[in-house]
């Protein structure tokens, strides 16, 4: 193989895996994490959030607002995982930042439906984002499904977030993996403060890993770096069993 | 047209047995047995229907059990079954939907369909009465039938002169010589009428308006006018008529797929032209398939915006036949295809626009169209803001196709400030068992939910949201955000004040905020 040859390879599997020019990066708005991301969460790819308890789900709705824009966001789930975690409320999603009118939820009877209908929306590309959410080890998503998925969000555009709760992390086709806990306010701090999530991002197809401390800021719909009070922080509990989450306590 | 079914419930018990000979072979109802439908009132068991061999040997409907027994020593008895008659006789209904679309249920045993300006099809009135009582007898069930102009006086006459057809305007000649049951009007009336020595309808009709108003009341003159042809009344049918519909016949029925699709794809198309030129768009699509044994399948999809498109049409359906928990049995073929639209709305046409945003409303509506018509409608959701204070019922999840609802989001948090409500709410609060709060009205410092303990760090409230006074009263609850050791946060509510409840509240989670 010439120079030549290689080089036309390398452009080949850069345009493979570079982003198209009129699918701009989602950024989080935390520039260490963006920096690592290559400017932010790859669209068109599914991204994978790992809940360690009950409150580390929103962080997937805080991705899934930034992700979507002015466009939709379909919500997928079976009917088992709002009587575990609760049913998603639209109050709730609109003094979180998103727009209640742009939210559509697709209550499912089981997985396998579930799956089958987030191909179908996954392929409209006048989505902004759709979350899937999957409760337990749900086989009915394994490597295939989730390449299927992954290619159906490829070709269309639109970002896909998989929501998975008291699951451990399997083979996946992810663009990205995300291990998510949620976190105190700040110990100087009178009020309550806005959501913190202590959020590990384990697996990157496309380059580093990272962990950072993110505190979701509701008013303009981003994250915030967090430099204050790190310290305070102490012995993250990522060395515990990961099937270990409230619903077995 | 009037149809009755006088041995309805025996008919039915014989067409069972008849279809599960194979399997009870001892429940022999072979048409020679006396056979009775035994029913409760007023705590006494009587005979409710009967078959022809029975009323051949004496018994009589309304006649006390006891008595039949004693009378017939094989006699068969079987308990009614109500909810099974008025199934069954709501298929008939639905097969009835061959001939015109306004049927309407008799009960118990009999229809009645409105057959104006459709006798015709089906080679004149005498032809078609002939028709309909050989197909339902083919089915196995006794039919005496009479067409007349108005729907009461067709009852009467199928009931006590069947198999008329009365010309138009001869209503009162034909119903004059009937015995006064034909009226139909309650046992207390055919007493009055027995004491008054009035045998026949013509004896009744003969008396004077006034007197019989004041002696059975106006309902009575009324009913009376619209059975002799004075009064109209109209049919209220069961279902509500559709605006468009087309429909294919087959001289043979068809079996095989391919067959029915090009019949349903020539349908959509005949039926998309239908509303094309009256400018209309189809919000709600109904599928008839008529099976040559008299069953009939119905499939029905909704759609979010107008519908016009053939093709949309026909992955609809087709989605919705996917779904279907037992697949379209085509049985022994169907005879009958037909495709109804109905809720039709002007439409503008929808070509490919400009306007980038219509064109992803109009994809998203369709998207939302089709995963409905899969997994049903009220699977696919949107929300919907609603004026109340009540947390659980701010917003109303209602299905994404329903256009007609709108409300106004109001959010809570100022500028700045964190998430004031959460991000789940539990489909029904749970308790939780605190055993120690700070101080009396305050936040508790620890609770166990589901078998978990939590330690309170930090709490926001209380948030006092009384309960709506004008309905049923309920304790008004004073909410608290609280944060636990771990980070994690709750929205739990105290319900009832303090001074109602004392030192024992009852606690319960409501929400987990993100």
């Amino acid at each position: 193989m010439n120079k030549y040859e290689k080089l036309a390879d390398l452009r080949h599997f850069l345009s493979r895996y570079g982003l198209p020019h009129d699918r701009p990066a989602v950024s989080l708005g935390l520039a260490d994490a963006d920096t690592v991301l290559g400017g932010g969460l790859r669209p068109g790819a599914q991204h994978e959030v790992f809940a360690e308890d009950w409150g580390a789900s929103g962080f997937a709705a805080c991705l899934a607002i930034r992700a979507m824009g002015k466009k939709p966001l379909f919500w997928i789930r079976p009917d088992y995982a709002a009587m575990e975690y609760g049913a998603l409320s639209a109050t709730g999603f609109l003094e979180l930042g998103g727009d209640p009118e742009k939210l559509l939820l697709l209550r499912a009877a089981n997985a396998e439906d579930a799956l089958s209908a987030t191909a179908d929306i996954l392929a409209c590309p006048h989505m902004g984002a759709v979350v899937l959410e999957l409760e337990g080890q749900a086989h009915a998503l394994d490597l295939p499904a989730s390449r299927r998925l992954g290619l159906i969000a490829e070709e269309s555009g639109v970002t896909l977030f998989v929501l998975r709760e008291g699951a451990d992390a399997r083979p996946s086709a992810a663009a990205t993996r995300w291990q998510v806990r949620s976190l105190n306010a700040r110990a100087g701090d009178d009020d309550w403060g806005s959501p913190r999530y202590l959020a590990q991002l384990t697996r990157h197809r496309l380059g580093g890993l990272g962990e950072w401390i993110m505190e979701w800021n509701p008013q303009d719909g981003s994250f915030r770096q967090e430099t204050a009070h790190i310290g305070a922080v102490a012995a993250t509990v990522f060395d515990r069993p990961a099937g270990m989450s409230y619903r077995f306590a | 047209m009037a149809l009755w079914l006088p041995r309805f419930s025996t008919d039915r018990l014989a067409c069972l047995t008849v279809s599960h000979k194979a399997v009870s072979r001892k429940e022999n109802l072979a048409p020679e047995t006396p056979l009775v439908v035994a029913g409760r009132a007023n705590n006494a068991l009587y005979v409710h229907a009967l078959n022809v061999a029975a009323s051949r040997q004496g018994i009589y409907h309304g006649q006390p059990l006891a008595n039949a027994r004693a009378m017939i020593q094989n006699l068969k008895i079987v308990p009614a079954d109500e909810k099974a008659d008025a199934d069954l006789l709501e298929w008939i209904a639905d097969w009835c939907d061959r001939f015109t679309p306004l049927v309407t249920l008799d009960p118990p045993h009999g229809l009645l369909l409105d057959i104006t300006g459709v006798a015709h099809l089906f080679g004149g009135e005498e032809a078609m009465l002939a028709l309909v009582r050989a197909k339902i007898a083919a089915q196995g069930f006794a039919v005496q039938g009479a067409i007349t102009g108005t729907c009461l006086a067709a009852r009467a006459l199928a009931r006590h002169a069947k198999n008329t057809i009365a010309p138009p305007g001869e209503n009162a000649q034909l119903l004059a010589p009937l015995p006064v049951a034909a009226l139909d009007c309650g046992e207390d009336v055919m007493r009055a009428f027995r004491r008054a020595g009035l045998k026949t309808i013509a004896q009744v009709a003969d008396r004077g308006r006034a007197e019989l108003a004041s002696r059975f009341g106006a309902n009575f003159v009324t009913r009376l006018d619209v059975m002799l042809g004075v009064e109209e009344k109209p049919l209220a049918p069961r279902r509500p008529l559709p605006d468009f519909r087309t429909e294919q016949r087959f001289a043979e029925p068809v079996i095989t797929k391919e067959v029915i699709a090009a019949s349903l794809h020539a349908l959509a198309i005949s039926l998309s032209g239908m509303l094309e030129r009256g400018g209309q768009g189809l919000r709600h699509l109904e599928a008839f398939f008529f099976r040559a044994d008299g069953k009939v399948e119905r499939i029905a999809v909704k759609t979010g915006t107008p519908l016009r498109d053939a093709d949309v049409m026909l992955r609809l359906l087709n989605e919705r036949l996917d779904a279907l928990a037992d697949p379209l049995d085509p049985g022994f073929g169907f005879d009958v295809i037909r495709l109804e639209a109905s809720f039709t709305e002007k439409n503008r046409i929808i070509t490919a626009s400009f306007d980038n945003n219509e064109n992803s409303r109009w994809q998203i509506a369709f998207l939302v169209d089709r995963l409905a018509a899969r997994f049903g409608e009220h699977r696919v959701q949107r929300f919907v803001a609603q004026d109340t204070h009540i947390p659980e019922a701010q917003s109303a999840a209602i299905p994404a196709q329903d256009r007609d609802f709108d409300g106004t989001w109001v959010r809570r948090r100022k500028e700045n400030d964190p998430p004031l409500r959460p991000l789940r709410l539990l489909e029904k609060p749970e308790e939780i068992s605190v055993p120690v709060s700070g101080v009396p009205e305050g936040a508790p410092m620890r609770f166990r939910w589901r078998r978990a303990q939590f330690d309170v760090t930090r709490v926001e409230g209380p948030e006092r949201i009384a309960m709506e006074w004008w309905k049923k009263e309920k304790p008004t609850r004073d909410y608290f955000r609280v944060e636990t050791r771990d980070g994690q946060r709750f929205w739990l509510y105290r319900d009832g004040l303090y001074r109602e409840t004392g030192l024992h509240p009852r606690w319960y989670l409501q929400g987990i905020f993100a």
